[in-house]
């Protein structure tokens, strides 16, 4: 069993725009801790987000398919790598970066997941759901980086 | 305890899922699920009632159980579904896969 996931929090004095607080937290490579990963990082940001619905339910989710991604794809399950995540935030604005140890991915191309072929796979609707549910996601040039972005007016 | 079973009394197999269906927890949710196909249960309700989310590895075992259910000739059912997770199945076309049903009680009433 883990330990206890901590995250860590700083103000960012010098930030532009709406992004003044960040959150880091460090999760080993064990899909037994996303939940507990996502329920500290939804509460930490569920005081200042102005959108309570935003954070019960898209970041959650998005977060739990970036985490699962990381940790089953990107580092193969290997319990010696972890997964690292780092989340902007403000009252406006999250930007939530989840970075794994792995080789990366090419995220261009992934089959549709609602084509009546694949409807039936057990498996590829993670970074379709992210997508739906974020307003904007990037990648890093590796392919082993994602930024899930949310603003809410 | 994030899944709540039991067995109603006309045979069907009852899980209600307390909080999320993730990755983290899907493996237990198919293990009951199996357990129960093999001492002899045909007919299943997934209550989502007191759901708050599922990611798609939750989905993604759902639809690996309505197989397996199917090809014992079993039932699945779910129920229970917020706006959010009806959305999920929406979004994925899953809803064209499932029998989905507003109340538990409607989903009993249903097999």
């Amino acid at each position: 069993m883990s330990a206890p996931l901590r995250a860590h929090l700083a103000r960012r004095e010098d930030a532009a725009g709406d992004l003044d607080a960040e959150l880091r937290l460090f999760v080993p490579s064990d899909v037994g801790m996303v939940g507990e990963a996502v329920e500290l990082v939804a509460r930490h940001l569920e005081a200042s987000f102005v959108d309570r619905h935003t954070i019960r339910f898209n970041l959650r989710v998005a977060l739990s398919e970036a985490l699962a991604n990381a940790i089953l794809y990107g580092n193969c399950a290997d319990c010696h790598k972890g997964v690292s995540v780092r989340v902007l935030f403000g009252r406006h604005a999250i930007e939530m970066e989840v970075t794994d140890e792995g080789g990366g991915f090419d995220y261009r191309y992934l089959p549709d997941p609602t084509l009546p072929a694949n409807r039936m796979r057990p498996y590829g609707r993670g970074l379709f759901l992210i997508r739906h549910l974020v307003d904007e996601v990037r990648f890093n040039d590796t392919g082993n980086s994602i930024c899930m972005i949310l603003r809410r007016t | 305890m994030a899944f709540n079973v039991r067995k109603q009394p006309g045979g069907v197999v009852v899980i209600e899922v307390d909080g999320q269906l993730i990755v983290g927890n899907r493996q237990e949710l198919k293990q009951q699920v199996l357990d129960a196909l093999e001492g002899g249960a045909r007919k299943f309700l997934i209550d989502f009632t007191r759901t708050g989310y599922i990611d798609s590895s939750g989905l993604g075992v759902l639809v690996s159980l309505s197989k397996k259910i199917r090809e014992e000739g079993g039932d699945l059912r779910l129920a229970g579904l917020n706006e959010d997770l009806k959305t999920l199945f929406e979004l994925t076309k899953l809803d064209t896969l499932f029998a989905i049903t507003e109340s538990a009680s409607e989903a009993l009433a249903a097999f």
